[in-house]
Order: structure tokens, then sequence, then C-alpha cells
């Protein structure tokens, strides 16, 4: 039943808003973008080895190693939501990954015979079909994850457990668990198919890292289903206005069990191309990741508040703290001022924003 | 008014809610016809919200019967009550300050383009499709622009605008008129007149006594939780119904 249109609108009181006053250019990750390329420049005249192809290649695969959990973070944060386990969750996937990979290889071992068989000189172990092992671990790493990731959303968006309290809790279970599974050892990807697992996350392209072709998939993939999809319009609103949501028929439970999953998973992944990277997965390992994993996506521009947030602040503020770190690095500063560091720029980067926001 | 012998759009019978040992309403009855524009007033506390809140499926009543276009009904949420045809544009406007004008109309029925299995939403027939609904509304509100950044008028229009997109039979609002310009308020009350000229009927809980005047064909006084008056507004006049709202007049 619309209506005819009786007159067509004139805007005579309204102006337009420029475009240096919207998208981008009026975002805390545009600015902190440009503080980023101010950053590479400096750093071009401060050491003659920062921009040589290693050191780039460097940099590229470490941010990489934080910034696809980064990614998974920022969905939750988008929604209001906090994720602190996903340091843990990293290390416990990247666990599983490696145990599942391990037992399945060795003959004897649980389940081993679908996977394996020895070679005629006894000693040599073959696998029955490549790559399958490799398979087999990855679902299974990332499957923990996926449980964690329902259970830290069920408790949120079903029981109404506060975000903060759940992930905490969440955070102390798995790394719990890591040290219950691993006996606080550790554990290591063997067998015939351990080559392709390094390969797969932490060799090169064209010299290009994989994590970081991984990342640069996904980051797109995000920003395609935030602004593109009725699941990504729906995760702004819930961080926006959370009641208006729940009024215009948004199924708000389903969205949110949604990000604590898509986080989980993005974390456990996260964990596994970690674990390629250091040839184990320590008991240890990725403790407090939550922390720079959290303050990359703040200084990228997500808002704790909720709705606001993306993939490309999420890459933004990861690239931001490996260059500082390599940076100094190069510049021969104790590393121990590295932390001090990072919090400062958290605290300038949401002050810039909140002086912006009143400027205009 | 339309014809009188028309099917009730809304018909209430004995509604009643309890809260507790607290009773909200008790033993209400009311009609509405379609097209037809009735103020629903009373002070805070008569019951108004719980009633609004009642029909709009936020609330099961503890007893009664609503009946819509003839039918029993019984909403258990709000999107059941959206189902049938019945809007609310809320006083808070229930509205996502960092999204845009049109995402906010469409929030929870995006139109999608399918892409082999793809569906992505389709921004610029929401864009367009809200342009003319503002244009309807006679509220210069761009599409684009996010809400955060727009007058208490513009809001409003994005509400209202929301309700516009489905064949609601029924439109509730929650003093729309509350805190917005004087000339935006009787943008407000000419999109009420619009409403009524295509058959919408429209329920208007307001504060506001010249506005009710203005618009209703007939006002409804509540007082603690009971019906008290139920009269075509060319038979009251604003002295009365004040009287039955403070209850300086018992019942009309």
């Amino acid at each position: 039943m619309a209506m005819p249109l009786e007159s067509p609108i004139t805007f005579s009181n309204v102006g337009k808003i420029r475009w240096w006053q919207r998208g981008i250019f009026a975002s805390q990750t545009g600015y902190v973008l440009l503080a980023l390329a101010v950053l590479l420049v400096v750093m071009h005249f401060a050491s003659p080895y920062f921009f040589t192809e290693g050191n780039m290649q460097n940099v590229a695969k470490n941010f990489s190693f934080i910034a696809i959990a980064t990614l998974g973070v920022t969905f939750v944060i988008i929604t209001g939501g906090i994720d602190l386990s996903v340091g843990s969750m990293m290390c416990f996937s990247a666990m599983i990954t490696s145990m599942v990979m391990t037992e399945v290889s060795t003959p004897g071992g649980l389940g081993a015979s679908l996977f394996v068989h020895m070679a005629a000189d006894g000693k040599t172990v073959l696998a029955n079909v490549p790559g399958l092992i490799l398979l087999v671990s990855i679902v299974a790493g990332l499957g923990v994850a996926l449980i964690a990731g329902l259970v830290n959303g069920f408790c949120i968006a079903v029981l109404g457990l506060s975000p903060f309290v759940t992930t905490l809790g969440m955070l102390s279970i798995l790394r719990g668990l890591g040290y219950v599974v691993s006996n606080g050892r550790g554990s290591f990807p063997g067998g015939p198919d351990a080559d392709y697992f390094y390969a797969a996350t932490s060799g090169d392209v064209l010299g290009v890292p994989v994590p970081f072709i991984y990342l640069v998939v996904l980051a797109l993939t995000m920003a395609v289903v935030l602004h593109h999809t009725a699941f990504g319009r729906h995760v702004f609103a819930l961080g926006g206005n959370e009641k208006a949501a729940e009024l215009t028929g948004i199924p708000v439970v389903r969205v949110k069990i949604e990000v604590y999953v898509i986080c989980a998973l993005a974390a456990g992944l996260q964990g596994i191309i970690i674990s390629g990277w250091l040839g184990s997965a320590p008991a240890n390992m990725a403790t407090s990741y939550e922390l720079n994993v959290i303050a990359a996506a703040v200084i990228g521009g997500a808002n704790l508040a909720g709705g606001i947030g993306g993939p490309l602040g999420a890459i933004v503020g990861c690239v931001l703290l490996e260059v500082i770190r390599n940076g100094l690095v190069l510049a021969q500063v104790s590393s121990y001022w590295q932390q001090t560091l990072v919090g400062v720029i958290i605290i300038l980067a949401v002050l810039v924003d909140r002086v912006r926001s009143k400027m205009i | 008014m339309t014809s009188v012998d028309a099917t009730p759009v809304l018909e209430l019978q004995g509604i009643g809610k309890e809260f507790g040992a607290i009773r909200a309403l008790h033993g209400v009855d009311m009609q509405v016809l379609p097209g037809e524009v009735v103020g629903l007033m009373g002070d805070n506390g008569a019951g108004k919200s719980t009633l609004v809140k009642i029909i709009a499926g936020n609330f099961r009543p503890s007893h009664g019967e609503i009946r819509f276009a003839g039918d029993a009904v019984h909403f258990s949420r709000p999107v059941d009550a959206r189902a049938v045809g019945i809007e609310v544009v809320y006083q808070d406007l229930a509205l996502a300050d960092n999204l845009t004008a049109a995402a906010n109309v469409f929030l929870g029925r995006e139109l999608k383009r399918k892409f082999g299995p793809l569906a992505l939403l389709d921004h610029k027939a929401m864009a367009a499709r809200a342009l003319e609904l503002f244009g309807e509304l006679r509220s210069e509100t761009r599409p684009d622009d996010l809400v955060k950044q727009m007058s208490g008028g513009q809001r409003q229009a994005v509400a209202i605008a929301r309700t516009r997109l489905s064949n609601a039979r029924l439109v509730m609002m929650d003093e729309p008129t509350a805190a917005i310009s004087v000339r935006q308020v009787e943008q407000v009350l000419g999109l009420i007149h619009r409403l009524k000229e295509q058959g919408v009927a429209v329920m208007l809980i307001s504060h506001r006594m010249p506005d009710v005047f203005a618009v209703c064909d007939r006002v409804i006084v509540m007082r603690r939780g009971e019906k008290r008056a139920d009269k075509p507004i060319h038979e009251t006049s604003p002295e009365e119904v004040t009287a039955l709202i403070t209850g300086a007049k018992e019942a009309a």
C-alpha cells in the first residue's frame, strides 16, 4: 500500500554530510591508518633495514599471527561483548591438533590403523591417504574450538551471564584442560603429514607467508559478511541498541552465539598456525595473547561499547603493534619498553577519537 | 470515522493483567475500527503502557481475550503481533544509532539479492524505498545518513517509516510528539491523517491534549487500571478528559 508521493523531498534545511565527515575518514581506523603510514615513513629514514624484503616478510608473518584471532574478536566486540578466552583457545586448539596428528600417525595408536601403515622396512610410517591425517587433526582442533565457542555463546546469550565473566572462566578452563591433556608438557605435530602441516601453516607462496594469505582471504570475507549480509547488519544492530534489535525481530540469541563461535574458530585456527611456526604446541603457548588481540582491535577502532569495528581496523591495529615492536628492535631499544608503549598507544588512539567526535 | 458496522480491527474483551499482587489492568473492553484514530490517555501508572504492551505482544494478559480482525489471537512475542499486522512506534523509538536511516527502516526485514547461494543486501533498493517513505512523511531525511547524526524529528520519521514497510492494519504510537519541535509535531499529525486515509487504524498514546483533539476520532481514558471513558471526540472536551484523568470525575 504505497502512498503516492505528494511532493518530492527537497533538502532545504538538512545539509549533506561531507565526504570527509563520513565513512573511514571520520573513523578511528582512518587516522590510525594515517599514523601507521607516518610511522612507516619515519621507520624508513630511521633504519635502512626496515624496508628490506626479509624484514617486510618478517613483519607480515608476525602480525598475521595475531590478526586472524583479532578478526574473530572484532565480531564479538562489535556486538558489545568481549572474549577473553582467545589466548587459551589458541593453545588448546593447537594442542589437540598436534596430539590427534601424532596419535593417529603412530601405529598401534587410537584409530591409527585407519590412517597409516608400516612400510616394508618396518620402521617408516606411511599415510594411507596423503593429507587425510592433516585434515582430520585440523578438524579435531577446530572442533574443540567450536564446542568452546558454543559454550561461551550459550552462557552469554541464553543464560544471560556477562561476557567478561563467562570468557574469563573459559580462559581458565581451556588453559587448565591444555595442561591436563598434555600433562603440562605440550605436544608436537608428528607423523607422515607433519611436512604438509608445516607447509600449510608457516610456508611461503611466491615469497608471501601463508598465514598472510589466510588473513587477507578471511578479512575480505569478513568485510563482505559485515556490510553486505543480513547477519552482519544484525551484528552491528546488536552493538548499537540491543533492545531495538530484539523489538525489530532480530534473532538476538542466535546472532550472539554465532559471533562467539566465529571468534572461537578464528582463535583456534590462529593457534594451529602459530604451532606450525613454533614447531610445537607448548602448554603455555599464547599466554596473555588475548590482551594483544583485544588491544589491536581497540587501537584499530573497534569500540568496546559496541556498534563500531571492522576487518580493516583489526588489521591496522595488528600492523601498528608489530611495526612498533619491530621498530624498537631495529632501533636497539630494550624490548621491555614494548608493552609500556603499547599501553600508551591504546590510550592515545581512544583519546584522539574522543577529541575528534567532540569537534564535529 | 469509517462505517460503524465494519469488523473491528482490534477488539479487547475483559483484559486484565496482574504482576504478583499488583493489579495493573482490570476488565478492559475496547474496539478499534479500521481507519479510526483512537487516543489513549491517562496519568502515569494508569495502565496505558501495560495495555499497549499486551496488544504488542510484550506481555500476555492474565485475563480476557484479544481479537484481531475478528479472530482470537495469542501473542507470545512482539514478532507474533507484527506478523498479523500490528506495528508499534516505541517512545524511545528503538533505533540503532550506529546504522543508517535506511538500515534502521529495514532492520530485521532486509531486502536481499541472490548471488548463487549467497543472499547479499540490496542496498540500492532499500535506500530507494526508504527515500520514498521519507518523502511520504515529508521528512528531510537522507537514507544514507547515520541515525546518530539526526534530529529528533528525523528519528521519529525513521521509526514511523518502519511501520509503513509492512501492511500494518493497526499502528500504535507511544508518545510520538513528546520530544520534537512544533513543525515536526505538525508532520507527525499529518502522517496520522494519511494512515487513516489508507484505512489503517491508529492508537495514539499521548499526554498532549491538543494533539489528541486534533487527530483522534475517539478518546479512551484510563485510570487506576480501568477504562473510565470511551467517547467520540466531539462529545467531550479537554476539560472533561482532564477531569477523568485526574479522577475529579470518576467515569463518563
